[in-house]
């Protein structure tokens, strides 16, 4: 139940937080021969009002690539982006939307994601985070569950990202790093203690954009588990899913 | 660049045609005028707008692509009865078909029907018992539309497939655990939502003798808002 609660003031306070953030509206006048409204943000809701030429309206908010607006009668109704860049701005100039491309991808300093896959023949679910020091480095620290037949397990860890080619469509990395790793046996073996080691990783893989802020991932590691028996491990993981940049 | 341009071109202008008055001086005949010279000695002048150009920025708009819930309602664990459950939820709309969702969950599990007309021990302890998961999922919005609530009533609507992994902690263990199922979406304002869920969870699972893969229906009610 606490977690239920805390869930509650979280929402109560994001409702607040977005709330107040209406400051002066955002007024465009119609310049094409006039702006379908639908009655929801999506290509499958119907138009169920338009606005003529010369009239303004006010945008209300945004979702993905439609936008809520109110004609000057109080009527409101969604508009798709591309509609609303046939509209102008105060000073009688075509409105342009900064919309996420690419180009921006590029250029974005973060990242966050999550992946899944295999880590030596365990599953594993992986969530990470990404800062992007220059055009080509970044900083990556994420956190993975390992969930196998054997044993289950945690793991932290840190990485450099070289992206080598940031402008290349399917664009390659490559990835150093090291981390922690806990093993928990699973219960029904006898005598097998849980324990916590460290290691290095190496790697490679591929991002690539796919829409507005959504990128797919790849990507291959090859793990040395420096552990407290004689030999060290060695753990090759194949991970694939989908991160977003800011 | 227009504006630029224009500058260049007036500029231009300018200096030929007071140029062009000055020709007839330096031409060898003077030849009386009868036409007026073309253009007069008014200095022409390029007058720079100077007003502030102020674009629309992202900022200025409030952007609703997140969505926030909670759900409660019922799930069946496989061998373990059916008993409340609830969880919360985060969502981020990609674009208008394509959502993303992390959610988290928990409910309480009873007695096998073998552990009840057996009497024998209990298989698991009471904490085993608690099953309690995440995952996260792709969803994807089918059949957007409208309903109608009596004659002057309409709210946007939608039902979407979703499915992703996760993981469940149940009988003393983590699993590797798949969802997939469907849900439907019903808007009462453009920023709060009704959901109806239903989804089945499976994982792998031996504590009943071998291995075998469990569905794990849940259905609920859920309530989320947009910010």
């Amino acid at each position: 139940m606490p977690l239920l609660r805390s869930v509650f003031a979280a929402l109560c306070l994001l409702v607040v937080s977005t709330s107040t953030s209406a400051d002066e509206p955002v007024r465009v006048t119609v310049a094409d021969a006039y702006l379908e409204m639908h009655t929801g943000p999506g290509r499958g809701y119907p138009v169920d009002y338009v606005i003529e030429r010369d009239e303004s309206v006010e945008i209300l908010m945004r979702r993905t690539n439609w936008f809520k607006v109110r004609a000057d009668n109080g009527r409101e109704g969604w508009v798709r982006e591309r509609d609303m860049e046939l509209t102008l701005d105060a000073y009688g100039e075509p409105v342009r939307f900064r919309s996420v491309s690419r180009s921006e991808f590029i250029t974005s300093r973060w990242e966050i994601g999550a992946l899944t896959g295999d880590f030596g023949g365990a599953n594993i679910v992986n969530a990470y985070a990404g800062y992007s020091l220059s055009g080509n480095l970044s900083v990556e620290i994420g956190g993975s569950q390992v969930l196998g037949n054997f044993s289950n397990g945690y793991i932290a860890s840190a990485n450099l990202v070289h992206q080598t080619w940031p402008e290349w469509r399917v664009s390659p990395f490559f990835t150093l790093g090291t981390g922690v790793i806990r093993t928990e046996p699973k219960s029904t073996l006898v005598a097998a203690e849980d324990r916590t080691d460290q290691f290095a990783q190496v790697g490679a893989g591929v991002r690539t954009w796919l829409t507005r802020r959504l990128i797919f991932r790849a990507e291959y590691k090859s793990y040395v588990i420096f552990t407290s028996q004689d030999e060290n491990e060695e753990i090759e993981e194949w991970k694939i899913g989908f991160g977003f940049f800011f | 660049m227009e504006d630029r341009l224009r500058v260049l071109f007036l500029s231009g202008l300018a200096i030929a045609v007071s140029g062009c008055s000055w020709m007839p001086f330096v031409g060898p005949k003077q030849q009386p005028t009868t036409e007026p010279v073309d253009g007069d000695d008014r200095p022409v002048q390029v007058i720079e707008p100077e007003v502030e150009r102020r674009d629309i920025k992202s900022a200025d708009i409030d952007t609703e692509d997140f969505e926030v819930g909670i759900f409660g309602g019922i799930m069946s664990v496989e061998d373990f009865g059916s008993n409340p459950s609830y969880g919360a939820k985060l969502a981020y709309h990609i674009n208008e078909t394509l959502f993303v969702e992390a959610g988290v969950g928990r409910t309480d599990t009873e007695e096998t029907s073998f552990e009840r007309l057996s009497g024998a021990a209990e298989l698991l302890t009471d904490e085993e018992r608690e099953y309690t998961y995440y995952n996260l999922s792709l969803g994807i919005n089918l059949f957007p539309g409208e309903a109608f609530l009596g004659a002057n009533r309409a709210y946007t609507q939608a039902l979407y497939v979703i499915g992703g992994l996760g993981s469940t902690r149940f009988a003393g263990d983590d699993r590797f655990t798949v969802n997939f199922g469907v849900g439907y979406r019903f808007l009462v304002t453009d920023s709060i939502a009704l959901h109806v869920d239903f989804r089945d969870h499976l994982f792998d699972i031996d504590i009943l003798g071998e291995e075998k893969t469990v569905n794990n229906l849940e259905a609920t009610l859920g309530f989320s808002v947009f910010f």
